[in-house]
């Protein structure tokens, strides 16, 4: 099993960085060509709710992207965030999705939650085991070679 | 990829064709051009996102945005993709049924406001 460890100061120049390392690291655990749109994708959005959680509550702790590989390609991202800022995490109907009441902040929170769920099959999201914050963890098959 | 951004005018329609990553870090710059367009008077505007390699969730809510001002403006905003796998983030954010999206800039335009292309790429 290998692992790889990234963490970033919460500023939205860095998520790039973790797709790519999190992309280069599932390609090498063979994670099949076809899902590696979706491993990007799906890196991308947990980590970007990492970050605006940490912008929002002025935690200037780092955000942990954690990859594993051994049956299964394993990405941990872990915030430092109150749990309760997890709570509402929810898909938008499409009728509220350009309501004028809804707010930037809350409409990115929802769509980003729809594309982590839509693109992630093996996915969850939990408190982590000590202090504050939440783990989105996110499973894909791998291929061995 | 960098995010690139460059504008046209085709007849009444101004023509937004992006370019690169539309993420968290660069789609501010996307939203600063969009409310510059529609400040600047642009009521009809499509945005073209044949180049575009990358699109998250920031980047979805930007044209959300514009969609809304244009919307309160009494403007039209349409959107230009045929690439399937930002077509799938249409799909699973079910913003395909918020957004007119069109195969080319040319369905977009000759279409009138608000309809949907005949024949559009999600089909």
């Amino acid at each position: 099993m290998a692992t790889v460890r990234l963490s970033f100061s919460p500023a939205p120049v860095h998520v790039r960085t973790a797709r790519l390392v999190g992309v280069a690291v599932a390609r090498r655990a063979g994670v099949a060509e076809e899902l590696l749109d979706e491993v990007r994708l799906a890196i991308g959005e947990a980590c970007t709710r990492a970050v605006a959680l940490h912008n929002q509550y002025r935690i200037p702790d780092l955000v942990m992207v954690e990859m594993s590989d051994s049956d299964s390609y394993m990405v941990r991202v872990i915030d430092r965030a109150p749990i309760e800022a997890s709570i509402g995490l929810t898909k938008l109907p499409p009728d509220e999705l350009a309501d004028e009441s809804l707010t930037d902040e809350a409409l990115t929170t929802g769509v980003g939650f729809a594309l982590l769920a839509g693109f992630v099959d093996d996915l969850q999201v939990r408190p982590v085991d000590e202090g504050a914050g939440t783990e989105v963890r996110m499973v894909w098959p791998v291929h061995r070679r | 990829m960098e995010l690139s951004l460059t504008t046209r005018t085709v007849g009444e329609h101004t023509v937004l064709d992006v370019g690169g990553e539309v993420d968290v870090y660069t789609a501010p710059r996307l939203r600063e051009r969009l409310v510059e367009l529609v400040d600047g008077g642009s009521r009809h505007v499509v945005v073209d996102l044949a180049r575009v390699d990358f699109l998250d969730s920031t980047g979805l809510g930007v044209l959300v945005g514009a969609l809304k001002r244009l919307r309160a403006a009494n403007g039209t905003f349409g959107l230009v993709c045929a690439k399937e796998p930002l077509l799938k983030i249409f799909r699973i954010t079910a913003l395909d049924q918020v957004f007119p999206i069109y195969s080319s800039v040319e369905a977009a335009i000759s279409t009138s406001s608000g309809e949907r292309d005949d024949n559009p790429p999600t089909a």
